[in-house]
């Protein structure tokens, strides 16, 4: 399994806090990764170095490198506005814009210019609610407020507006915490239906979910890297004692 | 956290498998009291308690489901509960065992006897060791000695093969004989499979411990 992304020697910086401390690893293509550890290990931190959503945190400092299909995302002639539609990124919370479910999707489609002409947008707009598995359940009503979606619909929309400006990958941070299990069901299946297509990054809480939805698992404690293995190798027999300890909730 | 609510039913359900082995061990050396010694009341008693032994085992299905679907066990207390679980059906038929050399006794026991049950209380005597000291390295996790004890089921065979020729060889001399020299083979043979039963609790504590399939593999 080639790549996609490569991480090597990554270190993260609030100011004179370091969050991250040198990670290397490899994401590989069409694979989910799941992050998990406790809150304020860093996993979250490391998700958003990924398509550098933290340049907007103005004492924030990366040192180390990022690789995805073999290119410095961190290298100064990066243009960022495609790296982040490359890397797609989809919140704990959703939040989709005070517009039409149709327009949800349409803007990312409309601001980069990715469409010929109305019928092509309107054939964009399907896909990514068909991709997202919310066509069905929208089709007739795609003129009315995403306001009026449930929450796990909202997360399926937001996942849909990811996927219309056509990402390699899509990073989530929690994106089933708020949800019930019908709604996170939905979510998981569709994340392991994505695969076929995405790179998949997800930061979760919910140790079963990382169990059913990722072929990967990485552990972080304390902004270090404990243990990065198969999701089966990690959750039967994990190598280093801390995993077994933080999985088992032996943690204190 | 040191008192996670799982381990106290991890405790309770380790408790419940010793009782079941506990049982299983009295079973056999009941049964083979019972048919070394002609006493056919003991033999029905070990029949009866089977009843109590398949009560157990039940009860052990049950409190290993309830914490699969209630606690999610990952790492070594879903191998901890799997082990457990694999492990009580196979204590149950070393039950079952008993309780069939018990019902051969009680057959043998109406009849003049035969020798000294040539290798069987030896034979007997090697299995329910084997047991025991199985089911001391489940207890405190010492694969080293689940992995002897495997070696020593071929002592068990090799007696199992010299039993089985003694006996054809008593069958020809004697036919008057055949009836009760078949049913010590059945005893010898069910011996041989309580062997192989200790066998694959041993596996299965190789597996808790160190997390390796040592099932059908030549590598002990």
């Amino acid at each position: 399994m080639p790549s996609k992304i490569s991480i090597s020697h990554l270190n993260f910086y609030y100011g004179k806090v370091q969050a991250l401390y040198d990670i290397t690893l490899e994401i590989p293509e069409r694979q989910v990764v799941a992050f998990i550890g406790p809150s304020g290990c860093g996993k979250s931190t490391f998700l958003r170095t990924l398509n550098r959503m933290n340049d907007t945190i103005p004492i924030a400092k990366v040192d180390g490198m990022v690789l995805i299909d073999g290119k410095d995302i961190y290298a100064p002639n990066t243009d960022v506005v495609a790296l982040r539609r490359k890397v797609g990124m989809v919140f704990q919370k959703s939040n989709p814009f005070p517009k039409s479910i149709f327009e949800n999707v349409a803007y990312g489609i409309r601001i980069n210019r990715m469409y010929e002409n109305k019928a092509d947008l309107a054939d964009r707009v399907e896909k990514a609610l068909r991709d997202s598995a919310l066509w069905e359940e929208v089709k007739d009503r795609l003129s009315t407020s995403a306001f009026g979606l449930s929450g796990g619909q909202q997360q399926r929309l937001c996942i849909a507006r990811a996927l219309a400006v056509q990402p390699e990958v899509i990073l989530m941070d929690e994106p089933a915490s708020a949800l019930d299990p019908i709604a996170t069901q939905k979510i998981e299946e569709l994340v392991v239906e994505l695969k076929r297509q995405y790179t998949i990054v997800i930061v979760t809480h919910n140790m079963q979910q990382a169990g059913r939805v990722s072929d990967r698992t990485a552990f972080f404690m304390l902004g270090k890297l404990v243990e990065y293995n198969a999701t089966q190798k990690m959750f039967t027999n994990p190598e280093e004692k801390l995993t077994e300890d933080y999985i088992t909730g032996r943690f204190g | 956290m040191e008192n996670r609510i799982i381990d106290q039913q991890l405790d309770l359900l380790r408790d419940k498998l010793l009782l079941l082995g506990g049982s299983t061990e009295k079973a056999l050396q009941r049964a083979m009291q019972s048919l070394t010694q002609r006493d056919s009341d003991l033999a029905r008693k070990v029949l009866e308690e089977d009843k109590i032994i398949n009560q157990m085992e039940l009860e052990i299905d049950r409190l290993s489901i309830e914490i699969l679907a209630l606690q999610q066990p990952a790492a070594h207390d879903l191998r901890f509960v799997i082990s457990v679980a694999k492990i009580t059906p196979i204590l149950e038929r070393i039950a079952d065992h008993a309780s069939n050399i018990a019902d051969a006794a009680i057959i043998i026991n109406d009849e003049p006897q035969l020798k000294s049950y040539i290798d069987l209380p030896a034979m007997a005597n090697n299995a329910a060791e084997m047991l025991r000291t199985a089911l001391d390295a489940f207890t405190t996790e010492d694969s080293a000695l689940s992995r002897e004890i495997i070696k020593q089921d071929k002592e068990i065979d090799a007696r199992y093969k010299r039993v089985f020729d003694e006996l054809i060889e008593i069958m020809i001399d004697n036919p008057a004989h055949t009836a009760s020299a078949a049913q010590l083979l059945f005893v010898a043979k069910h011996l041989e499979r309580i062997g192989d039963y200790v066998k694959d609790i041993c596996e299965l504590n190789v597996y808790l411990r160190e997390a390796a399939f040592i099932k059908h593999s030549k590598k002990i």
